[in-house]
């Protein structure tokens, strides 16, 4: 283009109402109350860190992460009518890496465990867990199952746990929020028993369990072992 | 026997007695041993192939339901549960037992290629070995597990190993080897498309899928043994709705309720059989709109607009199913016998939520064929992609809608009459396309019919007697049928044939309990789909077989 003005639009072109309106009193839309009560020094002081907990506690992207029945009941939750997203924390990212909550909607199996510890590595921090429903507390109804995990929290540490089978979406809701709240005011996750881990096969003790399953698996392959005799 | 019906005629139709069927094995029966569905042949376990061939050449027996494996004090017992697609009232059970100490069984995985994965099963929880087997390892839980867990001596506090086994960058270029230009990719088992936790190993060369192998068992949550330590009366009923927990949970009861009934000889009373129906077609119609917005999400994209209409409908019917049951997912609503209450009062008012409903249904439909079925783009992505031709699907043992939009004429719910289903009008729908668009079709029509079905029930119950609302037959508070009494029953659950067999040990708790999941068997065919195609008509192709991992895996 070659005017010397290119941002200036001809006025007697387009004229509508509304634009004019906006036109003459540029300042004035985005004004509100709170602004007005500034007067005229539009600053505020805060801590950063208060700011950015904040920030981080009214916008929050969830993992879409669907493992049982309770994900039936997170779908509803993020969809219509009950509309996670009027909180600020509905849009389910399919990529963990753009996630900072994950919802763990379901019952742990052994197979599953080292897959769900994986995701939840590879969440950039600070990141946080909803355990969603009585299977992540403990195993719920099938907790006597010879290859359910006894609640989430054995594999990564949960933040807040809503309990149910399945919670209704409000009570997930209300979880959500619950833990929106607790960051935006800095509250730290409670640290958490974790007896099981993701380690390279060379790294377990030495037992007869590891000894027969020396030729099958790889030293250097990551394994989790499970001692189901000691679990809650 | 007749002399004008040839052994050699391959013909469904014809009705054998017990007594014919054995004499058309032979010696290949070495005993008898009925169950109260069929009668059961014990067969050599070296003689599978065989006696399978002969019954499905035959005799017509073309449906291999389910292969279910026990072990007993001192044997193992694979049984194959076989039908007629054509009647499936027709049955016969095939026993075959194997030695304690060196459990080893012929494969019918020749015969029916569906047992492949059935036995699968039974080798990896039971621990019987079958000959000939073309890949037997285990199949739900990990390769690393230590024993089988519903064998007898297994020891569930023994210490156990998961791997996770890494795969390489596929971007990288040593991911292809010298000779070949094709590429591993690994789907799932967290992804966006494989609604829930399945993991499928695909080969690709560039687009196309030159193999897919479904990995299942990530939420195999022992369903069969929390059955087995349950009691008859009341312990198993809240399960079943955790196997398909796409809200089918009253069809899924149903399935128990069914076997257990028919186990313990229990009549259920009409009022609650008319209330059962219409609860049960809430449920498909709520699990099909899943399976709906699902679907036009892995064709579609993101959250789109389908998917929240979808689930704004399937809203609804939540809303009805909760004010008859009290929950919105898992019901618990059926009892051995009946149903658990009446009707919420005041009664018109839920008649007419339910008729609120069914009134504008016509016009969701509607709305969904135009986003949906009359879009060009969906109807590229979905027609003549994904085939399974009708034969390939009946050798799956594939069911429900998987079978029906094959043109496969298949539906417990007429051919084998339960409830009050054979009272009243509707129809079995069809389609013949074997492709992704016509599953999908069958399912977008069979919600009318279900809207039929409730609309008659709704007619009913609204006219029905006061003094004639018997919700519950009178069942002892324990139930302890006979010992060593086996059965099979199915019903038609919103994924296709939803079966369990019970055999008692005279106590209160079945003695084994076994699952034959509609899903799992569907899922089987998907190579059959997928492979030669792109990749994207994968993920199409396993929309459409509208898979539940709580019920593939159990
Ligand atoms: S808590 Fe209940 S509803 Fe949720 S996953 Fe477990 S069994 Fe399913």
């Amino acid at each position: 283009m070659s005017s010397d003005q290119p941002f200036i639009t001809d006025e007697s072109q387009v004229v509508t109402e509304t634009r004019d309106a906006r036109m003459t009193g540029q300042g004035d839309r985005f004004n509100s109350r709170l602004r007005e009560a500034f007067g005229s020094s539009p600053f505020i002081l805060t801590k950063f860190d208060k700011f950015l907990n904040w920030c981080r506690g009214s916008s929050m992207f969830m993992l879409q992460f669907g493992i049982a029945c309770c994900s039936i009941e997170m779908m509803h939750t993020y969809a219509v009518k009950h509309d996670l997203d009027r909180f600020g924390s509905g849009v389910p990212r399919a990529s963990p890496r753009q996630a900072d909550v994950m919802i763990v909607p379901g019952t742990i199996v052994s197979k599953f465990a080292p897959r769900m510890k994986r995701v939840y590595d590879q969440m950039p921090e600070p990141k946080f867990v909803v355990g969603m429903g009585s299977c992540t507390i403990s195993g719920g109804p099938f907790q006597e199952g010879y290859n359910v995990i006894k609640g989430a929290e054995e594999v990564i540490p949960i933040d807040i746990h809503v309990p149910g089978c399945p919670p209704r979406p409000e009570a997930l809701v209300y979880g959500v929020v619950k833990l929106q709240e607790r960051v935006a005011n800095g509250e730290a996750a409670p640290v958490t028993v974790k007896p099981y881990e993701l380690e390279e096969f060379s790294d377990l003790e030495r037992d007869e369990l590891v000894d027969k399953l020396a030729d099958q698996i790889d030293d250097d392959e990551l394994v989790m072992r499970y001692n189901f005799a000691d679990s809650p | 026997m007749s002399l004008e019906r040839p052994d050699t005629v391959d013909d469904g139709a014809v009705e054998r007695t017990p007594d014919e069927l054995e004499a058309l094995l032979g010696d290949l029966v070495v005993d008898r041993d009925d169950h109260l569905n069929a009668p059961g042949f014990v067969i050599r376990p070296d003689t599978v192939q065989e006696t399978l061939s002969v019954l499905k050449e035959q005799a017509g027996y073309d449906h291999l339901s389910v292969v279910s494996a026990q072990e007993y004090e001192n044997r193992y017992e694979s049984i194959y549960h076989l039908k007629k697609y054509d009647d499936p009232t027709q049955e016969v059970s095939v026993v075959v037992p194997a030695d304690k100490d060196d459990p080893v069984s012929e494969s019918a995985e020749p015969v029916f290629r569906t047992a492949d994965w059935h036995e699968r099963e039974a080798y990896d929880l039971i621990g019987i070995e079958y000959d000939d087997h073309p890949d037997l390892r285990r199949i739900l839980l990990p390769e690393t597990w230590q024993g089988h867990p519903l064998s007898m001596d297994y020891d569930k506090d023994r210490p156990q190993i998961a791997t996770l086994p890494e795969h390489a960058n596929p971007l990288q270029d040593h991911h292809k080897d010298e000779e070949s230009d094709t590429m591993f990719l690994n789907i799932g088992p967290h992804h966006p498309a494989t609604h829930g936790v399945l993991h499928l190993k695909t080969v690709l060369d560039g687009e196309q899928v030159v193999d897919v192998e479904p990995d299942i068992g990530y939420l195999h949550r022992s369903e069969e043994q929390m059955a087995q330590n349950g009691t008859y009366r009341h312990q198993i009923m809240p399960y079943p709705d955790r196997w398909d927990y796409i809200s089918a949970g009253l069809l899924n009861e149903w399935a128990y309720a069914r076997a257990a009934e028919d186990l313990a000889d229990i009549e259920v009373p009409e009022y609650a059989q008319v209330i059962r129906t219409m609860g049960a077609e809430m449920c498909r119609i709520a699990a099909h709109m899943l399976a709906l917005a699902t679907f036009a999400l892995d064709i579609n994209g993101d959250f789109t607009a389908t998917f929240m209409y979808a689930i704004n409908d399937r809203e609804r019917v939540q809303n009805l199913l909760e004010d008859l049951t009290g929950q919105r997912l898992m019901f618990n609503y059926f009892r051995l016998g009946g149903v658990v209450w009446d009707l919420p009062e005041p009664r018109d008012e839920f008649f007419s939520k339910t008729r609120d409903f069914l009134d504008q249904l016509p016009e969701s439909i509607e709305e969904y064929h135009n986003l949906i079925t009359s879009n060009e783009i969906f109807q590229m992505r979905t027609i003549d992609t994904g085939v399974l031709p009708p034969e390939v699907a009946k050798n799956y043992g594939a069911t429900g809608p998987v079978a029906r939009g094959s043109g496969v004429d298949y539906d417990l719910r007429r051919d084998d009459p339960y409830g009050y289903y054979d009272e009243l009008d509707w129809d079995v729908i069809t389609e013949d396309g074997c492709d992704n668009f016509s599953r999908l079709l069958v399912r977008m029509r069979e919600v009318e019919e279900s809207a039929k079905i409730i609309e008659q029930c709704v007619d009913l119950l609204e006219d029905w007697p006061e003094d004639e609302r018997n919700i519950q037959a009178n069942v002892p508070r324990t139930l302890r049928p006979d010992d060593d009494t086996e059965i099979y029953r199915a019903v038609e659950a919103a994924k296709g044939e939803l079966g369990i067999y019970i055999r008692a040990d005279g106590t209160d708790k079945p003695a084994r309990f076994k699952i034959r999941s509609p899903c799992f068997s569907n899922l089987q065919t998907l190579p059959e789909m997928a492979n030669g195609e792109y990749i994207p008509d994968v993920v199409a192709a396993l929309g459409s077989l509208d898979i539940v991992l709580g019920e593939v895996d159990r």
